[in-house]
């Protein structure tokens, strides 16, 4: 008999991995950088945020719980900073954005 | 619940190699910090899925939040670095 705790943490656990792995593919499919900035921030943050409540749910509320949750809200905020930060420099750097019907950055490149 | 987290641990080192791949083979240096950055994230929960297996959580939970400082600390040393380094050319 599974109880509703772990029934929960398999759920968001599940959810988060799955996001993860669209992220990931995101990252080599797209074609240039901003569009897999793009892929992987959103979708990284979600799926994190997923994968350590699952986890928090599965601690319960403890210390270690806590902990886990104040990384969750640390997570929230810094990822998006950082991605954003990593996009502006690389627009202020002089990469140029990809238009549709342009070729793609890594296919010319290599 | 051991056998799911070992189940997830070995599902996310698969997943790490899909961004991996971006970092050895991405043209301008941002896609390579990009991949970086996607790894950083992925490594975070096997930490704490190494703290439930060898269920000492309690000390692994602190390592997990350095690291996420860390990762972010890095991201933004770095795109300050490469947009200074634009503007002195």
């Amino acid at each position: 008999m599974i109880d509703l705790r772990d029934a929960l943490t398999i759920l968001f656990v599940t959810a988060g991995v799955f996001f993860m792995l669209i992220g990931s593919i995101g990252v080599i499919r797209l074609p240039d950088f901003f569009t897999r900035s793009h892929a992987t921030s959103k979708s990284d943050t979600l799926g994190i945020m997923l994968i350590l409540s699952g986890f928090a749910f599965y601690e319960g509320l403890t210390t270690t719980g806590l902990k886990l949750i104040v990384i969750i809200i640390f997570i929230a905020l810094s990822n998006p900073v950082g991605s954003h930060a990593l996009a502006r420099a690389a627009y202020f750097y002089g990469i140029k954005p990809w238009f549709k019907g342009e070729p793609r950055t890594h296919e010319e490149v290599e | 619940m051991e056998t799911f987290f070992i189940f997830v641990t070995i599902g996310l080192t698969i997943i790490i190699v899909i961004p991996f791949y971006r970092v050895l083979r991405g043209p301008t240096v941002f896609d390579r910090l990009l991949g970086a950055g996607a790894i950083g994230t992925k490594t975070l929960v096997i930490i704490c899925l190494i703290g439930f297996l060898f269920d000492r959580l309690d000390m692994f939970i602190d390592i997990a939040l350095v690291y996420a400082i860390l990762s972010f600390i890095g991201t933004i040393i770095t795109a300050k670095y490469f947009e200074t380094e634009k503007a002195k050319e």
